[in-house]
C-alpha cells in the first residue's frame, strides 16, 4: 500500500511538472501582454520599461526558471490588471464558482436519479425510451446554446428569473455566499440548471444501467418473495445498490464542475472563477492565467488521487494487483 | 381428509420471446397438504422454478400465467390485486433461491433485511422486530447472533448466508414454503445439516414444502411425496418410496439410474440420452418421445394424459414400466 501510494504521488507530481511546463510555454504565445497594459500611443521606451517592471525582457528559461522557483515557493505571481497576488485574485472568485458547481451537483441529483431509476424500472415503456433519448440531446446540446435558450424563456419571454450576475453577497459563518437570499438563488438556478444539465444526462445513464441491472439480481426477487412493497424495493434496495457507480462518477464530475464553469459562467456573466479566466485571457494577464490552470491541474490531481486511493481501500482486487504489479 | 393447503391446477406459464411465444410450464396440476414435503424433480429447463414463482406471483413479463389456478387455503391467488399478493407474500407463502450469495443485498446490514421482513407484514416497533430476528437466527444456527445481525453478507459463508435466507422465509411461520434448489450451491456437508434443520423446522411451524431440486438423493430421505417434471409437464407423481423403488414413467427410471450410488461400483453410470428438447420444438407426441428406449409410434404422435395408478399415484406415459393403469 505504501508503495502504491509513493508511486501515484510521484506520478501526480509528474502530472503538475509537465502541465506546469505546457502551461508557461503556452502562454507566449496567446500574445504579448504589453500589447494591451501600454496605451496606444506609448512609444518604444515607455513598452520596455514595461516589459522590465514584469519580467518580460528576459529570455525564456530565465523567467520560466524564475517561475518554478517562486511557484515552489507558494508564489504564482501578481496579476498584471489588478496588481495583486494571481491566487488572490482567483481565490476571490472561488466560493462564488464553488455554489455554482454544488447547486448544480444539487440539480443533477435531484433531475438525474429519479429519471435513471424510472427509466431503468421501465426500459421499454414509452417513458423509458423518452428518458433515454432526452439524455443523449442533455449530453450533446452545447452548453453555451441551453444557456442562451434558459435566459430566452425564462428572463426574456417568462420574466421569472434574472439573466445573469450574481445576487447579493452575505457572510455566512465567514463565507461570503449569496445563497441564502431568495435573491441569490433566483440568480443561480439558470446557470446552475446549465451546469447540470449535462451531468444529468450522465447521472441518467448511469443510474438507468444500474437500475436495470440490480432489478434482476436475485436479491431484489428475495425482497419480494419477503413481501416488502415495491416503494421499499425501490428506495431501499435499489436506490442503496446504484448509489456506488452514481458517487464516483459524480466525484470526479464535481472537479470539471469547478473547473470548467468558464462557458456557463461568461453566458451568465456570472462572477466566478471561469468568468476570470476568459476576462484574464482577453487582458493577456498572464499569472492570472497561469495560476488558474496550475490551481485547477492540482485540484483534479488531488481529487484523482483521493478516489484511486479509496479504490485500493475499498477493493482488495486493486491492491493485489498492484501488489504483483 | 383434510383439504390441501396449496392446489396447482393446469398451471400454463408462458414466456413471449423472439423465438414465439414458449411455454414453460404446460398443464401442471398437484396438491400440497399441510406439514408435507412435495420434492418437485427435474432436469435445467424443465419448468419447475418457473412453477414456484408463480405460486408466489413473481412471474415478470415478458413471462405470464395464461391460464389455471393456484389456490392457498382455498382462495384463488391468481387475479389477486398486487397489493393483496403482496400482503401474502413472506407470510402465508415463503420462498428461497438456490444461490445464497446473491439472495441478500449486499448493502443492507442483515437486521435491517431482517427487520423490513417482519414490519412488512405487522405492525411492531424496530426494537421489538430486532429482537424476533435475534431470535430466528440463533433458531436455524447461527452462533452470535446478536453481533451477527450488524454484519452484512459478505462476511457470511455461503452455507451461513443461506440460513439468514432460511430464518427470513420462516418469520412470520407460513403455510407454503417454496424452496428452490436452496442446498445445490452448498458443501455436501452444510447440504445435510440444513436439510436437517429446514426439515425440523418446518415441522416445528407446521409448514408445507414444495422442495424443488434436480438432485434425487436430496429428496429421497426428505420428501413425502414426488413430482418429476420434463418439459414443462409432470410426467409422475406418488410417495417417495414407490417412486423411486418402482418409477412408472422411463424418464423418472432414467433418472434415478442415473444417481451414482455404491451399488453401481465399477459399473458406467446410466445416461438418459440426447438432452432435454428445447420449448421451441417440442415433439408433437410424448415430449420424451426422442429420448426415450420405449417408444413407439403412439409415443411420437400422441401425447399421453395424466393417467391414474394404483397407490395414489400418477404418470403420463402410453408405455409404463410398472402396473397397470386404473380404469379412469
Amino acid at each position: 500500500m505504501l508503495v502504491y501510494l509513493i508511486r501515484r504521488l510521484g506520478q501526480s507530481l509528474l502530472v503538475i511538472a509537465v502541465m506546469a511546463t505546457l502551461v508557461f510555454v503556452a502562454m507566449f504565445a496567446v500574445g504579448d501582454p504589453v500589447d494591451i497594459l501600454a496605451s496606444p500611443d506609448a512609444d518604444q521606451r515607455e513598452r520596455d520599461a514595461i516589459a522590465k517592471r514584469l519580467g518580460l525582457d528576459r529570455p525564456l528559461w530565465e523567467q520560466f526558471g524564475l517561475f518554478v522557483w517562486r511557484a515552489l515557493h507558494g508564489d504564482l505571481g501578481r496579476s498584471f490588471v489588478y496588481n495583486v497576488p494571481a491566487v488572490d485574485v482567483i481565490l476571490q472568485r472561488l466560493p462564488a464558482t464553488l455554489e455554482l458547481a454544488l447547486t448544480g451537483l444539487v440539480f443533477s441529483i435531484a433531475i438525474g436519479i429519479p429519471l435513471g431509476v424510472l427509466a431503468g424500472l421501465k426500459p421499454y415503456s414509452r417513458l423509458g425510451r423518452g428518458i433515454m433519448s432526452g439524455s443523449i440531446l442533455g449530453f450533446s446540446l452545447p452548453n453555451f446554446w441551453i444557456g442562451l435558450m434558459l435566459i430566452l424563456l425564462f428572463a426574456v419571454e417568462l420574466r421569472l428569473l434574472p439573466a445573469g450576475g450574481r445576487g447579493p453577497v452575505v457572510s455566512v459563518l465567514g463565507i461570503p455566499t449569496a445563497a441564502f437570499s431568495l435573491e441569490g438563488l433566483k440568480h443561480l438556478i439558470l446557470p446552475a440548471l446549465t451546469l447540470a444539465l449535462y451531468k444529468s444526462a450522465l447521472v441518467i445513464r448511469i443510474a438507468q444501467a444500474g437500475t436495470r441491472e440490480v432489478m434482476l439480481q436475485d436479491y431484489i426477487r428475495f425482497a419480494r418473495a419477503k413481501g416488502l412493497s415495491r416503494q421499499r424495493i425501490i428506495f431501499v434496495h435499489v436506490l442503496k445498490n446504484i448509489m456506488i457507480p452514481v458517487v464516483t462518477v459524480l466525484g470526479l464530475e464535481l472537479g470539471s464542475m469547478i473547473a470548467f464553469a468558464v462557458v456557463t459562467e461568461t453566458v451568465f456573466a456570472y462572477p466566478g472563477m471561469g468568468k476570470l479566466l476568459i476576462d484574464s485571457i482577453n487582458r493577456l494577464d498572464r499569472p492570472v492565467i497561469v495560476a488558474y490552470l496550475m490551481m485547477t491541474v492540482v485540484i483534479f490531481v488531488i481529487i484523482n488521487l483521493i478516489v484511486d486511493l479509496l479504490y485500493a481501500a475499498i477493493d482488495p482486487r486493486v491492491r493485489l494487483a498492484e501488489a504483483k504489479g | 381428509m383434510t383439504p390441501p393447503i396449496l392446489t396447482v391446477r393446469d398451471l400454463v406459464v408462458t414466456f413471449g420471446t423472439r423465438e414465439g411465444v414458449l411455454t414453460a410450464v404446460n398443464g401442471v396440476s398437484f396438491d400440497l397438504y399441510l406439514g408435507e414435503v412435495l420434492g418437485l424433480v427435474g432436469e435445467s429447463g424443465s419448468g419447475k422454478s418457473v412453477t414456484g414463482l408463480a405460486i408466489l406471483g413473481l412471474i415478470d413479463p415478458p413471462g405470464q400465467i395464461a391460464r389455471g389456478s393456484i389456490t392457498l387455503d382455498g382462495a384463488e391467488l391468481i387475479g389477486k390485486p398486487e397489493e393483496e399478493l403482496r400482503a401474502l407474500r413472506g407470510k402465508r407463502l415463503a420462498m428461497i433461491f438456490q444461490d445464497p450469495m446473491t439472495t441478500l443485498n449486499p448493502v443492507l446490514r442483515i437486521d435491517t433485511q431482517m427487520i423490513e421482513a417482519i414490519q412488512a407484514h405487522e405492525r411492531v416497533s424496530g426494537k421489538a422486530a430486532r429482537e424476533r430476528a435475534r431470535q430466528a437466527l440463533a433458531r436455524v444456527g447461527i452462533p452470535s447472533p446478536e453481533e451477527r445481525l450488524d454484519a452484512y453478507p459478505h462476511q457470511f459463508s455461503g452455507g451461513m448466508r443461506q440460513r439468514v435466507a432460511i430464518a427470513i422465509a420462516l418469520l412470520h411461520r407460513p403455510a407454503v414454503l417454496v424452496a428452490d434448489e436452496p442446498t445445490t450451491a452448498l458443501d455436501v456437508t452444510i447440504q445435510a445439516q440444513i436439510l436437517a434443520e429446514v426439515q425440523s423446522l418446518a415441522a416445528e411451524t407446521g409448514t408445507a414444502m414444495l422442495w424443488i431440486t434436480h438432485d434425487l438423493s436430496v429428496i429421497a430421505g426428505f420428501a413425502d411425496r414426488i413430482a418429476v417434471m420434463y418439459a414443462g409437464r409432470i410426467v409422475e407423481t406418488g410417495s417417495v418410496v414407490d417412486v423411486l423403488e418402482t418409477p412408472i414413467h422411463p424418464y423418472t427410471a432414467g433418472l434415478i439410474g442415473s444417481v451414482p450410488s455404491r451399488n453401481k461400483r465399477g459399473v458406467p453410470l446410466a445416461q438418459i440420452p440426447g438432452m432435454t428438447p428445447s420449448l421451441a420444438k417440442l415433439p408433437p407426441g410424448c415430449p420424451f418421445s426422442p429420448r426415450c428406449p420405449r417408444a413407439t409410434v403412439t409415443c411420437r404422435t400422441t401425447m399421453p394424459a395424466e393417467t391414474p395408478f394404483a397407490g395414489a399415484r400418477m404418470a403420463r406415459c402410453h408405455h409404463p414400466l410398472t402396473g397397470e393403469p386404473l380404469a379412469a
